[in-house]
Formats: structure tokens, sequence, C-alpha cells
């Protein structure tokens, strides 16, 4: 039996978001995503190609916090757009709010004109989700997060991107949404979110009473994987020794507790 | 010999050249490389209802807390270590920014590649679907004339009075150079421009640009620049690698600060009062009180 935290079990579900992209630029925003990119870059895809989020191509695969010590490139961010638009990328990006269609949002809370919260704008993710495959990290599943309908849609959804017409779908492609408690898609009917893993420990009724929205579910979820001997000790031992992942999915026990 | 004009100026020679209602690109890219001291002179002038067009960081912030802005055109406003402007956030939710033009991060670029190009629009797929369209009724779509028919954003041009940017070195003549890890779009901010200003670290001889650093480096030509301004430190506290990092201690402070209009007004008139030596005298101070009492 495994000994995984739940932290450790979204760093696996994560790298398997990206496991299958080959030779394109895999591109987690915070520090889970940084995490399982890294983590996925050395076990099942060893062809992705990651930044140091700021202007260099990382040559290896360095701890997080840390530098390259090998550098196999530049990536301005003007450069980014310039990949964005060419499509050899995959993105995932944090969302405040995310609907059942699968419309995310990182802009502000509220109306737009007189905004509660307002956030940090719509950043790439219009365009984003329009370009290359998009995948999103909640770290904190909830109904604030998973709400019936987003209060600006910054990332595009299916139904949006298909009421945009054939430019908007042509390359749209929202790939996982994987959270604190489940990995989801939106393999639900028209393209609307399904659950398609819940975390050990986490029930199917769990993951609903923590959502604002309805998700498809189909018979028999899977049980999220466990981490491998390997991966556990790639995460604890070399990429993140500081167990800095435990900040952001704090381990399941202490959670309950505080 | 014959050589190009000089073009050197103070910070307040470039102030006294912008007017009331113009539209004012800010280079840099949210907490990096963004020309303060000119932002800080703004502050201390009596301009108004500009429209500012920036990767936004303290820059929009402070801006938008000081009454200067009309119009802000922008894809994020963020200080990175520190997510959410502060200034910015209470400006867009107390509805004190008359005019909000809110764009997906590369249909920016793509505005400024447009003016740039003196054309009026560029297509792209960035946007489509989002509420950016929605809250932006005057952006259209293009059809392409081709086999395709794709229906396209026609992302219009971002054309700029006037640019402001900040880099590590610059000739007389508005030869300059970035040192640090990334251009940013300060280029294209000058190139959408009809006039640019560059303030810089140090300004050097024309042969100096190049004595040990690659030719590369060279981000602006001394044609896309109407003024040179030396201002030591002068993107004080965002970065200007390698000459010197984000000052987190005081960003730390600034966000705070700006957290409560109290504790912002004894900001204020600590730093913001008086002219660039002051505030650069106020930061020095603040760092030496720190360690005294560390």
């Amino acid at each position: 039996m495994s000994d995984a935290t739940r932290a450790e079990v979204c760093a696996a579900a994560i790298a398997d978001c990206f496991a299958d992209d080959g030779e394109i630029f895999g591109s987690p925003m915070g520090l889970l995503p940084t995490l399982g990119a890294r983590l996925c870059k050395l076990t099942s895809n060893p062809d992705l190609v990651l930044s140091d989020g700021e202007a260099l191509w990382l040559g290896g695969v360095p701890p997080l916090g840390e530098s390259a010590e090998v550098v196999e490139g530049w990536i301005p961010f003007r450069r980014v757009f310039e990949i964005v638009a060419s499509g050899k990328r995959h993105v995932m990006m944090g969302a405040t709010q995310i609907d059942r269609h699968g419309n995310q949002n990182i802009s502000l809370i509220g109306d737009y004109d007189r905004p509660k919260r307002m956030l940090l704008g719509a950043r790439g993710a219009p365009g984003n989700t329009v370009n290359n495959r998009t995948s999103y990290w909640v770290p904190k599943h909830s109904s604030r997060v998973f709400v019936e309908q987003v209060d600006m849609v910054s990332g595009v959804g299916a139904a949006r991107a298909a009421a945009a017409g054939p430019a908007a779908t042509r390359f749209h492609d929202i790939h996982r949404v994987v959270t604190n408690l489940a990995v989801l898609d939106l393999g639900g009917p028209d393209g609307t979110l399904r659950v398609r893993s819940v975390h050990p420990g986490v029930t199917v009724d769990e993951v609903h009473e923590a959502s604002g929205c309805a998700l498809h579910v189909e018979s028999d979820v899977p049980q999220t994987r466990q981490p491998s001997l390997e991966e556990l000790t790639l995460i604890r031992e070399m990429l993140d020794p500081r167990a800095l992942r435990d900040r952001e999915v704090p381990p399941v026990e202490k959670a309950a507790a505080s | 010999m014959s050589t190009p004009r000089d073009k050197r100026m103070t910070i307040d020679q470039v102030v006294g050249e912008l007017k009331d209602g113009m539209t004012i690109g800010i280079g840099g890219w949210g907490p990096r490389r963004k020309p303060m001291a000119l932002v800080r002179a703004i502050l201390r002038s009596e301009l108004k209802d500009l429209t500012i067009v920036s990767y936004g960081g303290a820059d929009v912030g402070l801006l938008c807390a000081a009454g200067k802005v009309k119009r802000l055109v922008f894809a994020f406003v963020s200080l990175d270590t520190v997510p959410l402007e502060p200034l910015f956030t209470r400006a867009r939710q107390d509805g004190t920014i008359p005019e909000v033009v809110e764009l997906d991060e590369g249909m920016f670029q793509t505005g400024l590649q447009a003016a740039a190009q003196r054309l009026p629009f560029l297509p792209m797929r960035a946007g489509l679907g989002s509420d950016v369209l929605v809250h932006n009724p005057d952006i259209r779509t293009v059809t392409s004339p081709y086999a395709d028919g794709e229906e396209l954003v026609a992302v219009p041009a971002l054309p700029l009075d006037v640019a402001l940017v900040h880099l590590n070195r610059a000739d007389q003549h508005g030869n300059a150079t970035y040192l640090g890890p990334d251009p940013y779009f300060d280029d294209l901010f000058c190139l959408a421009a009809d006039r640019a200003y560059v303030s810089v670290e140090q300004v050097v001889d024309t042969a100096g640009l190049t004595v040990d650093t690659p030719v590369q480096r060279l981000l602006l030509s001394r044609m896309m620049v109407a003024g040179v301004v030396e201002a030591p430190n002068g993107a004080h506290f965002t970065t200007c690698t390698p000459d010197y990092e984000r000052d987190e201690t005081f960003m730390r402070h600034y966000a705070k600060a700006a957290a409560d209009p109290g504790t912002w007004a004894a900001f204020e008139a600590r730093f913001l009062t008086g002219d660039e030596v002051a505030y650069q005298q106020a930061v020095t101070d603040f760092h030496a009180e720190r360690e005294a009492s560390a």
C-alpha cells in the first residue's frame, strides 16, 4: 500500500496530463503544475520542453525554486505568443472559477463594470483556449470554484467555442482539470465536465458536494492512480525536498484537523 | 565630423512634452523593467485624462490611484510575487477607472503590431468565444477571404501617442540595449508610438554599447527614439536585470501600504511627493532603517 500524500497523487495526475504530448512546450502555471510537469519529463515524456517560467528553456530538470544548470534555448514572452499560435504548447492554468461547460475565469468576481473582486485580468486564457491544449489546476475544489456560470469567460469552453465558429473550435482542446479531490475532463454530454477519477480516500459524493455545478459521472469511477515508488522518490528526494507541495495541497489528516 | 543629434533630456522635460488626453504606452511586463522614474514624474505632474496601454504592474496601480487614467488598456495587472496589484484592484472595485479595455495578452501584442505596421487591424484567433469580445463590443471579427472562410478576431491597432520604456544602456542618440533575459515588447511599443522616450541606467558612448555586449542586444535604434533620459535605478522597485533585481522588500512595503487608504497616504507623503532624487534617497533611508532595526 502506498503512503503517497494527496499532493503527491496530484503531482502524478498532473504528470499524466502531459504524458502523451511528445515534443511540445509544457507550460505549467503555479507550484503543483510545475512539479507535475517536471515529474512527467523525468518519467513518461522526456521529450517535453520546459521553461524556467521566465525566459529560458531548461536543459535539465531542476528542483522547484532552483534555476537551470543547462539552458537549451530562449523563450522571452513575445515568443510564448508565437508558440501559442503555432499550437506546440500545452498550458496548465489556474481557474478561480470554472463551469460545467469548461469556461474558466481568472479575471474578476462579480459584475464587469464594478467587480466585487478584481483579479488578474484575462491574461492569456482567451488565446490559449482557442490555440493550444489547455488544462486547469484547482488546488481547492469547492462550490466557489465549480460554479453554474463563471462571472467572466476568460478561458473558452466547448459550447462557447462552437458558437464562435470553426476558427475557434479548430484547435480548441481542453484536456483535463486536476483538483485536490479528483481528475475531470470535458467528456460529459456536449463537452461538459465529467469525473474521470477520484483521488484515493475521496468518494464521488464528496466531489459532488464540493461542486456548485453538475458533474457527469459514469458508472464505476476509478481511483486516481497512486504514484509509483520511482515517482515518489523523484518528488521527495529530487524535485521537492522541502515539501513545498504540502503548502498548496496539505496532507489530508492535517487538512481535516485545521 | 557629423554625428546624429544629442537627444538627452531630463525626466521633467519628457513629462513636459506630454499632454492631457494622450495615449501612453508603458513598456516592461508586470513587475519587470518598468520606466518607473518616468511614471513617478507623471504622478507629480498635472497631467490628466490619459489612456494607458500596459502589461500592467505598479505603473498601472499608481496612475489609476492618482486619478490620471481615463482609459486603461490591459491584459493583466500583477506584481507576480504579490499576485494582485492592490491600487489597481481597488480602483476597479470602486469603479474609478472610467473606461477599461481588457484584452488577451496576445491580442494586446497584436494590437501593437498592427499599429507598428500602420494597419487598422490584424487577424487572430485569441478572443473568439470569450467575454473579452462581449465586453469590448467595438472589436469586430473578419472573415477570411480564402477557401477556409474562417471568422477571426480583427484585433484593432493600438496606436500610441507616446511610448515610455526603460532599458539598461543607451547612447545619447537613442540606440539602446537591454542586458536582461527578455526584451519584453519595448521595441514594439516604440514602433507603435508617434514618439518614444527611453530612460536608461546609464548613457554610454556609441562604441560602448557593443564593447562587451553582443550587437543582438541592441533593441532600439535611434530612429525609434525621441528622447533619452539617464535615470539610474529608474526602474525601481521593478527589475532591471542585471543592474538590479526587484526590490522585493520595498514592493511588499508598497503593497501593504496600498491596501489601506490611511497607510497609503503616509507612503505617498514619504516616497512620492518629492522629485526622483528625493524618491531614491527615501528608498535608501527606508532600507537603512530596516537594517538598523533588524
